[in-house]
């Protein structure tokens, strides 16, 4: 299968292709500037590899949590190549692909953590194994000291992943103990959506067009309502 | 040229198709007002939130009502500005990379020269020269109009837009958001000569406008009106209708007065507060007068809409203009920078190649 995988979801804009399980990408950090370089890095990668657009089978994107603007750049373009191509897409977690980023070499537990600003974080635990990327619980956004753990098998070490744990000092105790080991720089990338978005498409995950939607977590903003509504 | 516009810059998400020798084949429209009333006014990250979830259907829809599919697009027109930047990028996103798997040319247009040539659309359309006066809740602006991309801008607003001016009274007034149609409404119920408002910056030369002083001159009218027991339906119906006549009159001035300095005997108005009936019928009495002639929009393409784009973008496209592979979000952007038809655009508009 020929898959295009792209992620804007923070500072890095990257994209790339899984063919068949071999992946070739492009990264970029470019902070405000995604707008200038998706585009031009997708026709870049497609003619690397001698490809048109309608030769791929699917699109996948990194669908958040993260930058809500960014999510909605990956969203739009997402929507437009396929609905434009009559492709499927399919949306991978920002969290989850940092996981597989992070524990790639190494398989066992990891929790990740993205800084959400306004004193939160983006969290969410997974299981790596045999690069598969394994939900433990529900992706979350709450304030640091309001984190836990879920229980996993007791000679296990969970790593640490992302930039929220920068954010340490203000995670419960017993999170902090437990995550000793921590890649403060990990973070999602196009070739980790597109690994594991092969594995959504082969469990017929693959969505329309249409449905390619951003996840933001955070859907309750203090929005000022007026009085009575 | 059959070109797909899409507009996304505010609270409104728009899709047309237009076809450059049968006209307008259909347009759909989704609008977030009802959402944003719930706030009072429009909330940037609700917009761009409501925009990607619309969008795509909207094409659909739009193609199913004139029987077409994406084959038959020829050109995609999207808004690049100006407006809200995380909503401008949705549609920009979306343009760009539907036009990449399309193979077709690509514009950034200008949300504003949208509303100006949306009187095109209709039967009837002006010829250049005209005046335009822009009149919505972000523009108050009269441009001189000699051809697409040939505007001089001849005044505009030192501080609110008409359209704001209306959402701000309608506050004061206890009404909902968005203003203009409520104050209206709420202003055939009034008596006029009941209170009589100024007429900003009427009493000197020169086609600016200002309109914070009669929304403080509102504000102080209601807080008498509140002080001495007089606040009543009555009353704020009277207000309405003393605000409204104060906007419209000052507008009028102003249109009669760039007129004359230009020689121009066609005005064309634009923009949201156009569908302002008082407006209308106040502008087209004026224009009756000294034998000129008056365009508007369909009361529908008056406020945002995707129809305006199409065909903005269609006249550009067809003239070769098209952007490069960067997708255009400019919140603010001067119409008078626009390119003329016939300058080179390979870059999108705002970087003409000569």
């Amino acid at each position: 299968m020929k898959l295009l995988a792209l992620d804007t979801t923070a500072e890095g804009c990257s994209v790339a292709l899984n063919l068949d399980g071999q992946i070739i990408e492009q990264f970029e950090n470019a902070p405000r500037m995604h707008t200038r370089r998706i585009m031009p890095m997708i026709r870049e990668l497609l003619r690397q590899s001698a490809l048109k657009p309608a030769d791929l089978d699917a699109l996948a994107f990194g669908r958040g949590p993260g930058s809500f603007t960014g999510l909605r750049i990956a969203a739009g373009i997402v929507q437009g190549l396929a609905y434009g191509l009559g492709k499927p897409v399919l949306p991978v977690s920002s969290l989850a692909a940092t996981a597989l980023v992070a524990r790639e070499q190494n398989p066992g537990p990891v929790a990740v953590a993205f800084d959400a600003r306004m004193a939160e974080v983006y969290w969410g635990t997974f299981r790596v194994e045999e690069g598969r990327v394994q939900p433990l619980e529900e992706e979350r956004v709450c304030p640091p000291d309001r984190l836990s753990l879920p229980t996993i098998g007791g000679d296990e070490r969970w790593l640490g992943a992302g930039a929220g744990w920068l954010l340490c000092d203000e995670m419960p105790k017993s999170v902090c103990d437990a995550v000793t080991e921590r890649l403060l720089e990990a973070i999602p990338t196009a070739g980790a959506i597109a690994l594991l978005a092969q594995q959504a498409w082969l469990e017929g995950a693959a969505i329309d067009a249409a449905q390619a939607q951003p996840v933001y977590l955070r859907d309750e903003v203090a929005w000022q309502k007026m009085p009575g509504r | 040229m059959r070109v797909l516009g899409i507009e996304s810059s505010c609270d409104e998400t728009g899709v047309a198709l237009y076809d450059s020798e049968r006209g307008l084949l259909s347009h759909a429209l989704f609008s977030q007002v009802a959402m944003h009333a719930d706030y009072g006014g429009v909330v940037p990250e609700l917009a761009s939130r409501d925009h990607v979830r619309k969008l795509l259907p909207l094409c659909e829809e739009v193609l199913s009502r004139a029987e077409l599919d994406l084959s038959s697009v020829d050109a995609i027109a999207y808004t690049a500005g100006p407006g809200l930047i995380g909503a401008l990028m949705v549609g920009g996103s979306f343009a760009h990379a539907l036009a990449f798997a399309l193979d077709v040319p690509v514009l950034g247009v200008h949300h504003m020269e949208g509303h100006l040539l949306a009187p095109m659309l209709e039967p009837q359309p002006p010829e250049f020269p005209f005046v335009a006066l822009l009149v919505s809740g972000g523009h108050t602006q009269l441009v001189k109009v000699d051809g697409i991309g040939r505007y001089t801008l001849l005044g505009e607003s030192v501080d609110d837009a008409a359209g704001e001016a209306f959402d701000k009274a309608a506050k004061m007034l206890e009404l909902g958001y968005p203003g203009g149609p409520q104050v209206a409404a709420l202003a055939e119920q009034g008596v006029p000569g009941r209170f009589v408002f100024p007429r900003p910056m009427t009493d000197r030369p020169g086609l600016a406008f200002s309109f914070s002083g009669l929304k403080t001159f509102t504000l102080n009218t209601v807080n008498a009106a509140k002080a001495d027991g007089s606040w009543s339906d009555q009353t704020r119906a009277d207000i309405a209708l003393a605000f409204e006549t104060a906007v419209v009159e000052t507008l009028a001035i102003k249109c009669r007065r760039a007129l004359q300095e230009t020689g121009c005997r066609r005005l064309v108005v634009a923009g949201g507060v156009s569908a302002n009936r008082h407006l209308r019928k106040v502008l087209s009495e004026q224009m009756g007068k000294v034998q000129g002639e008056v365009f508007y929009a369909r009361p529908e393409f008056c406020t945002d809409n995707g129809a305006m784009i199409a065909y903005a973008g269609c006249q550009r496209l067809q003239a070769g203009q098209r952007d490069g592979d960067r997708i255009w979000a400019v919140p603010r952007w001067p119409m008078a920078e626009l390119p003329p038809l016939d300058a080179l655009c390979e870059d999108g508009l705002r970087e003409p190649s000569n």
